[in-house]
């Protein structure tokens, strides 16, 4: 403190501003910007001026021609006469679909693995310390084409795939399964849906104060699900079943109607969530762990039982030490889903970053759109459980 | 990472260097031609059992260090994959790109890239398993189809069911052994690409009296090397290489009789295209008297090229067909030496 005052009287020189430890370290910090950013100016310059020499232009206006390629698993409608930007837009959304499957999975893998880990059954947990051990200590692109290679080897060609219970057909291009296709009036159904989930939250509230005010417990739970599955059902009954479904048949080549869950598509979601999951397991056991056992001795003290003690006493404190390593395995499983290119699965990087790449030439354009899309993404999934992270945290009262 | 490596190479190689316009003063200073080729593909480039690499494309690469070097060995091979081959051409890795590459407008006009010639006439075709009992690509309506990405196949394939109002499942594989493994496994029911690379991966079938490729052929893809904008002289050279292996079938000169005909002063033609006589072709080109001479004698003219690699006598056993010379029924077609 007394240091700083000392400075202040003297006269401001080129000397005392670098002998002091504030003002120097702005000082070689802002020349380490300025250096940054001439080196990334000089990179950019030389490549656009390389490439303006070769008579190259660099600009995103190739995303409006046509794109001319079929893509085999599409969320919306595309065909070879639209553009690269939807073409993109496929493979963007097939990226999300894959990781966004590969998360709900690997948390349930996750969390399953890492409490059994910690069970006093020895077989249980012996056995989920080899899951653990193995999975994650083998490089994820193996267990990608492995699973491919499994899938597609194992099981028959549509011509020769008997039906499994009907309408449901496990072939090497993929399960193949009755589509429900929603009739007029089906829309009440949703409706009623959305009503009984409304009525379920709003029940928890009532019941949270009840038992404010009395400590009385409502059965909160069991009426709610009832309300979100029961209404839509009664619904769905009373309009007398407004629902066609679509059967899977061999025609030709190949099964027509129906829904498929392509093998291309299997292999990768299994690989990461079994991958992932292994991570997340010592991850939840850790959490678990780093809970003091003092806790639940206290809260058996206090007479709570051991199920509420869990719930409300353990796995709260051992969400604040999980939630953060968390991220950034579901931020692995996104990034990793870019190794679907191995196996042909059309995401991101096989659409825009793959095929579009070499049928334009602009592989600067698409690499960068890529490179931008996953870190959008990542900040995006980052920013989400932040917030959840908040929720959770330690509150310093 | 594979997929980064573009940018990489774009990026390293576009801060590094500045690129010359003297391309063969650059090939001649170092010494030794660096050529762009496939990963492995038989018949076209692919290293024998004691890791000399050999094929069609690698002949083409051969014949431009003879005539640049006068050595067709001195020759360093850089395996691309069909990805990254055109940024690494730009960016002045190789000298020439010899890379079962098909010509197409937007490749030659929008790359900053020129197409110097035509070493093989391909088209893309599809092959079936016999069992299946398809005899025309007009019957493969909804079948599943296993295309190698990263070329024209995928653009060719969606035009063609398109127009015949066919559907189809594409199965996009990534490298030839994975297309076979897709392939054999019957994830596919068909596998497409160029009729030749058709021709290479049923050669390496257990049983390839089991396949056939079936008649249609559904897009033209000549297949040539590539060089940079902006060096005319080097395209010269190039495309002459693979000219001159073209007239010296046409005259009949190959690398057993080319001593013999050189010296025969009744044969004009032959002595100009060897440099045995006053004519000055070589230094039109920059390059010396026996450029031509060079080519034939160290990697053979365009017949025997072809006849070690892809032809009859070769595991591929394709057939002359387009590639045969204009005299022949054939469309490889050179303009006169003279």
């Amino acid at each position: 403190m007394s240091g700083t005052q000392v400075q202040e009287n003297k006269t401001v020189t080129l000397g005392s501003l670098w002998r002091d430890k504030k003002t120097r370290g702005m000082i070689l910090q802002i020349f380490a910007v300025i250096g940054i950013l001439i080196f990334i100016g000089i990179i950019i310059s030389n490549t656009v001026e390389n490439l303006d020499r070769l008579g190259v232009k660099v600009g995103f206006d190739f995303l409006s021609e046509p794109a001319n390629y079929d893509i085999n698993q599409t969320l919306i409608s595309y065909d070879s006469s639209d553009s690269h930007f939807r073409a993109a837009l496929v493979g963007l959304l097939n990226t999300l679909l894959v990781a966004g499957c590969g998360i709900v999975v690997a948390t349930i893998f996750g969390f399953t693995a890492g409490v059994l880990r910690l069970s006093n059954n020895f077989v249980l947990n012996r056995l989920m310390q080899v899951y653990v051990e193995v999975t994650r200590n083998i490089p994820v692109l193996l267990q990608i084409l492995l699973w491919h290679g499994i899938i597609i080897n194992s099981l028959p060609v549509p011509k020769k795939a008997e039906a499994l219970v009907e309408g449901v057909f496990m072939t090497n291009r993929g399960v193949f399964l009755p589509q429900p296709i929603p009739q007029e009036g089906f829309g009440w159904v949703w409706i009623a849906l959305l009503v009984g989930i409304v009525f379920a939250v709003f029940f928890k509230r009532y019941a949270n104060k009840v038992q404010m005010q009395t400590g009385k417990l409502l059965p909160a739970i069991w009426i709610g699900a009832t309300a979100i599955i029961g209404l839509p059902v009664l619904t769905f009954l009373a309009l007398g079943s407004p629902l066609e479904v679509s059967y899977p048949a061999l025609k030709g080549f190949n099964f027509k109607g129906g829904f498929v869950v392509k093998p291309e598509f299997m292999a990768l979601w299994f690989a990461l969530s079994i991958y992932t999951g292994a991570f997340i397991a010592e991850i939840v056991r850790a959490g678990i762990q780093s809970v003091s056992h003092g806790q639940t001795e206290a809260a058996h003290a206090l007479g709570i039982r051991p199920n509420f003690t869990m719930r409300l006493v353990v796995i709260p404190q051992a969400l604040r030490v999980i939630i953060p390593p968390l991220i950034s395995q579901y931020l692995n499983l996104t990034k990793n889903s870019s190794l679907a290119i191995a196996i042909g699965y059309m995401d991101l990087v096989a659409t825009i970053g793959g095929i579009s790449l070499n049928q334009t030439g602009r592989a600067l354009e698409s690499m960068g759109i890529v490179l931008g899309v996953y870190l959008f993404i990542s900040i995006v999934i980052s920013a989400l459980m932040n917030v959840y992270n908040k929720r959770v945290a330690l509150v310093s009262r | 990472m594979k997929k980064l490596l573009p940018i990489a190479v774009s990026l390293a190689a576009l801060t590094a260097m500045n690129v010359s316009a003297g391309t063969l003063e650059d090939v001649q200073k170092r010494g030794v031609l660096k050529c762009g080729v496939s990963t492995g593909l038989a018949g076209f480039a692919t290293p024998n059992d004691a890791g000399k690499w050999e094929g069609l494309d690698v002949d083409l690469c051969r014949a431009v260090a003879a005539a640049a070097l006068g050595d067709a060995e001195k020759v360093e091979y850089v395996p691309l994959t069909s990805k990254v081959r055109f940024e690494v051409l730009k960016s002045g890795e190789i000298d020439v790109l010899s890379r079962v590459t098909t010509w197409t407008f937007t490749r030659d006009n929008s790359l900053g890239l020129n197409f110097a010639g035509v070493n093989y006439y391909d088209g893309q075709g599809f092959m079936v398993p016999k069992a299946l009992g398809v005899t025309s690509a007009k019957e493969l309506d909804g079948a599943s189809i296993c295309i190698q990405t990263g070329t024209t196949t995928e653009l060719n394939a969606a035009e063609y069911f398109k127009l015949n109002g066919m559907t189809y499942e594409p199965v996009p594989v990534e490298t030839s052994s994975e297309g076979r493994a897709n392939y054999i496994a019957g994830r596919c029911d068909v596998y497409t690409t160029d009729a030749s690379a058709l021709a290479a991966q049923r050669s390496v079938f257990e049983d390839p009296t089991a396949h056939v490729v079936l008649p249609e052929i559904i897009s033209k893809e000549p297949l040539g090397p590539v060089v940079r904008h902006g060096d005319d002289q080097w395209f010269d050279i190039v495309k002459w290489s693979h000219n001159a292996m073209l007239v010296a079938e046409e005259l009949g000169i190959d690398s057993k009789n080319l001593d013999e005909r050189g010296a025969n002063a009744n044969d004009p033609a032959a002595q100009g295209l060897l440099g045995t006589n006053t004519s000055k072709l070589g230094e039109m080109l920059g390059l010396d008297k026996k450029w031509a001479y060079n080519i034939i004698k160290q990697v053979g003219n365009y017949s025997e090229s072809f006849e070690r690699n892809v032809g009859k006598d070769t595991a591929l056993k394709l057939d002359r067909g387009l590639n045969a010379l204009w005299t022949n029924g054939g469309i490889q077609y050179a303009p006169p030496i003279k």
